[in-house]
């Protein structure tokens, strides 16, 4: 359900430190809050955020409950050659969101 | 602008303290570096003013910025919920809006035309009120209240399909009574204050009122985005607001009063590109 925009270049240069940031429209439920009847709401986070870029791990985050709604995810790396950034999402629920972009080497 | 706004500019950029940001009036609105609204244009004919300011202009420089790039601007998280809510199967004929509408593009240039008088009930129509009529009579759901999230965040999705169109609404005609009704409560003082919406937005706009930059007081960035309380704001909320900010009793939201009132003000603005979703402080 939840949805994530990535925001990354379409081409950089060879060796390129290149920015990419993310944000996932997720509720981020800490666990920790009580409903109206007093009963636990219970916890559902995107519990762990990794990249790979050709294959190649680029970077991996465990999240807590603390991070807020909507969590936003800024990382960089350079660019080696043409290739795919691929970046997954994992929920509590074992629902994974994924997205993929390309960045072309000139 | 007027000359207040470029003395302070002035000032500031000489004495090297040019932490305030203060409005461009040169600042150019480019969105996604792709789509370039106009944010100055020439006022219309009949129009108080001289010339029609974006609410866009009159905010500092880090405000506009979030506005420039779809994945800065905040709202969009607010459009994506709305994306969901489009395709969602509610009420009892288990329909969703996009069993009619395929397409939410399909909804290109209505937002310029909003509020415009319906024949068949003899009031105006706003976006909410279409939006209330779909759900109830068409998807037999219940209706979404004025203000809150999931109409401003639907507002938002179709407003935003009309982004970079002038506003264009139609205030002659059968209009014509309830854009007489705004004007009147445009310039009538009320409240302990005592204060008309046009002291502030027509007389003494891009002045400090205290620690904020007087606008215009256009509308066609709204549903937008307030830095202030985080969430999308609707014109009838916002139109609230300013009531309570001189200490009236407001009208409702949804009333005839407000609905004339959002024609008339849309009406000043004619001309101004949509800029919707927008952000503000």
């Amino acid at each position: 359900m939840a949805k994530a925009r990535v925001k990354a270049p379409k081409t950089a240069a060879a060796g390129e430190l290149v920015t990419i940031k993310t944000l996932v429209n997720h509720p981020m439920e800490s666990g920790q809050r009580k409903d109206k009847e007093g009963k636990i709401i219970p916890r559902k986070i995107i519990n762990a955020f990794s990249a790979t870029f050709g294959g190649e791990a680029v970077v991996a985050a465990t999240f807590e409950p603390a991070i807020s709604t909507n969590p936003y995810f800024q990382f960089s790396f350079t660019v080696p050659a043409t290739g795919d950034l691929v970046m997954k999402w994992t929920d509590d629920d074992g629902s994974m969101i994924e997205q993929t972009k390309t960045i072309t080497v000139a | 602008m007027n000359k207040i706004t470029k003395t302070l500019t002035c000032l500031l950029a000489a004495s090297g303290l040019a932490t305030v940001a203060v409005a461009d009036q040169d600042a150019t609105l480019t969105i996604n570096g792709e789509l370039t609204i106009a944010t100055t244009v020439a006022a219309p004919a009949d129009s108080p003013l001289d010339e029609l300011f974006s609410g866009w202009v009159f905010r500092s420089g880090e405000t506009q910025a979030l506005q420039m790039d779809d994945f800065d601007n905040p709202s969009f998280i607010f459009v994506d919920q709305a994306i969901e809510q489009f395709a969602k199967v509610e009420g009892t004929e288990g329909e969703s809006c996009a069993s009619c509408h395929t397409d939410v593009a399909e909804f290109k240039g209505l937002r310029t035309t909003l509020p415009r008088h319906n024949a068949s009930t003899g009031k105006l129509d706003t976006m909410a009120t279409l939006i209330n009529d779909c759900r109830t009579n068409r998807m037999g759901a219940e209706p979404w209240k004025y203000s809150k999230g999931k109409m401003t965040a639907m507002k938002a999705l179709i407003g935003l399909q009309s982004r970079g169109m002038p506003m264009n609404v139609a205030v002659d005609g059968a209009a014509a009574e309830h854009f007489e009704l705004g004007k009147e409560i445009y310039y009538t003082r009320v409240g302990q204050l005592d204060m008309s919406c046009a002291n502030c937005h027509e007389d003494n706009y891009d002045t400090m009122i205290r620690a904020d930059h007087l606008s215009q007081g256009q509308i066609n960035g709204f549903p937008t985005y307030r830095l202030k309380n985080a969430k999308l704001n609707s014109i009838q909320g916002r139109f609230k607001g300013c009531m309570k900010n001189i200490r009236a009793t407001p009208y409702k939201e949804g009333s005839k009063e407000f609905t004339a009132l959002e024609l008339y003000v849309a009406s000043r603005g004619n001309g101004l590109p949509v800029e919707t979703p927008s952000v503000r402080n």
